[in-house]
């Protein structure tokens, strides 16, 4: 029920946005998103995009993870 | 390979699963998933087959459908009873059974077959067409959901104000996912060591709403999201939380997730609704679980306007209010897991569900039952 799609935004008319999800084109909400605009990926959730998706963060959540895990090779190649 | 499409890169995973068997301290360590989402993404990708012995995720009370009181169901057949009223609703709350005795399993599939007008929608908005096209008739949104799904209700209010739509109304009975969350950490039925935090739920709250949580109980609480990349970076970061002692706040889905969360959603939630307690099925009662309308917007009150504020059966105890057998509340609150439900695949299957936790696309029990776990 808390199911949110990622979508890209295609186009903005006042706070409505057209929003592919899935190759599907959906009018969607935008009044969440005041940040979002043409390009953008957001989450969207029952008609209502509710926060526009960070590349960046997703890089770097990546990024952490695999500084985190090569730390812990080390450690116990360390330990070895 | 997009940046998206690593979160459920087989390699990732692989590695993470080593490096979860490395910090796991060993002895038996329960962590609850809260998310009704995240008990279908555990249950399709395996995850549980991929935990060290001792870890067990276990699910929780995250599925709006099933924890919706039977009382609500059954305000909302009585509604149908009314000349020219609809019935608005989300398609997964159709085959919820409500009802005990000679009444039980009464649904809102049965009654649409009976000849009712009930709708489904994807979306909440959809109502406010529907009123403006037919202003003969009177429209009720059966109104569930978590933090996720409240503020497109709230907007839509506030959309319907606008219009000065007059025939729109609202059978509340959304849920704050906090309060629940004070409710197990500190229930004696159960010791949870960690929370997997709903990915989506924490886009409106944002992660500092676990604080509280994670400081008053030590009880490292970690926001995931969906893929399977999320869900093992966060059980990792609970375990080696428990592993050193310490509590706190972890956030694995930073690229939808901040600590603040969607103001915006949050100042047009509070803008509609105020605080009251609110029953959760299976549950029972917890205090400031639930949401009522603002005085200026009691006229959207489905049940003030059409059943004189009868709001629901809080005098019930709880196990009353089931079919003889099912055991959903042990299994919300985690107590259980379905399988271990005397009804689980025999009289209780998704074809013919005596539980509302087999009924929804995220119950715990239609999980465990699609995908065998």
């Amino acid at each position: 029920m808390c199911l949110a799609i990622p979508g890209k935004v295609k186009s903005i008319e006042g706070t409505t946005g057209i929003v592919e999800l899935g190759g599907v084109s959906r009018k969607t909400s935008l009044q969440l998103v005041p940040d979002a605009s043409v390009g953008s990926y957001v989450l969207v959730h029952a008609g209502f995009a509710i926060q526009v998706i960070d590349e960046e963060e997703a890089k770097e959540t990546l990024a952490i993870f695999d500084d985190y895990y090569a730390s812990l090779e080390n450690r116990s190649e360390e330990k070895r | 390979m997009s940046s998206f499409a690593q979160f459920r890169d087989a390699q990732r995973v692989k590695e993470l699963v080593r490096m979860l068997r490395r910090v796991y301290p060993g002895g038996t360590l329960k962590i609850m998933e809260v998310c009704g989402t995240h008990t279908m993404a555990i249950a399709r990708f395996g995850l549980r087959d991929l935990m060290p012995g001792g870890i067990s995720l276990i699910s929780g009370p995250g599925c709006p459908v099933c924890v919706t009181p039977s009382s609500v169901i059954l305000s909302a057949l009585a509604l149908t009873d009314l000349p020219g009223v609809v019935l608005v609703t989300f398609g997964d709350m159709m085959r919820v059974p409500a009802g005990v005795g000679h009444d039980a399993a009464k649904t809102l599939e049965k009654r649409k077959a009976e000849g009712a007008d009930i709708r489904v929608v994807y979306s909440v908005l959809d109502i406010l067409e529907m009123a403006e096209r037919e202003p003969d008739r009177r429209f009720v949104f059966i109104s569930v959901g978590f933090e996720t799904t409240t503020p497109g209700t709230a907007l839509t209010i506030l959309e319907a104000e606008r219009r000065k739509l007059d025939n729109v109304f609202f059978l509340l009975s959304n849920r704050k996912v906090i309060p629940a969350l004070h409710a197990l950490a500190s229930s004696q039925d159960i010791r949870i060591q960690g929370f997997l935090c709903p990915g989506h739920v924490s886009v409106i709250i944002g992660y500092g709403a676990y604080r509280e949580i994670a400081d008053r109980y030590t009880m490292p609480c970690v926001v995931a999201g969906f893929e399977p990349v999320d869900i093992l970076m966060a059980v990792t970061d609970i375990v080696t939380r428990v592993a050193n002692g310490s509590g706190g706040v972890g956030n694995s889905y930073g690229r939808a997730v901040t600590e603040k969360g969607n103001l915006r959603a949050q100042q047009v939630m509070d803008r509609v609704f105020k605080v009251v307690d609110g029953e959760w099925r299976g549950i029972g009662v917890i205090p400031l679980s639930g949401l009522g309308f603002r005085t200026e917007y009691e006229r959207f009150d489905a049940f003030r306007t059409f059943l004189s504020g009868s709001q629901s059966s809080f005098s019930q105890p709880v196990e009353a209010q089931e079919p003889l057998g099912c055991r959903c509340g042990d299994v919300l609150k985690g107590i259980i897991i379905p399988t271990e439900c005397a009804l689980f695949g025999k009289r209780c299957t998704p074809t013919s569900p005596v539980g509302p936790c087999m009924v929804s696309s995220e119950g715990s029990c239609a999980a465990y039952y699609k995908y065998g776990a």
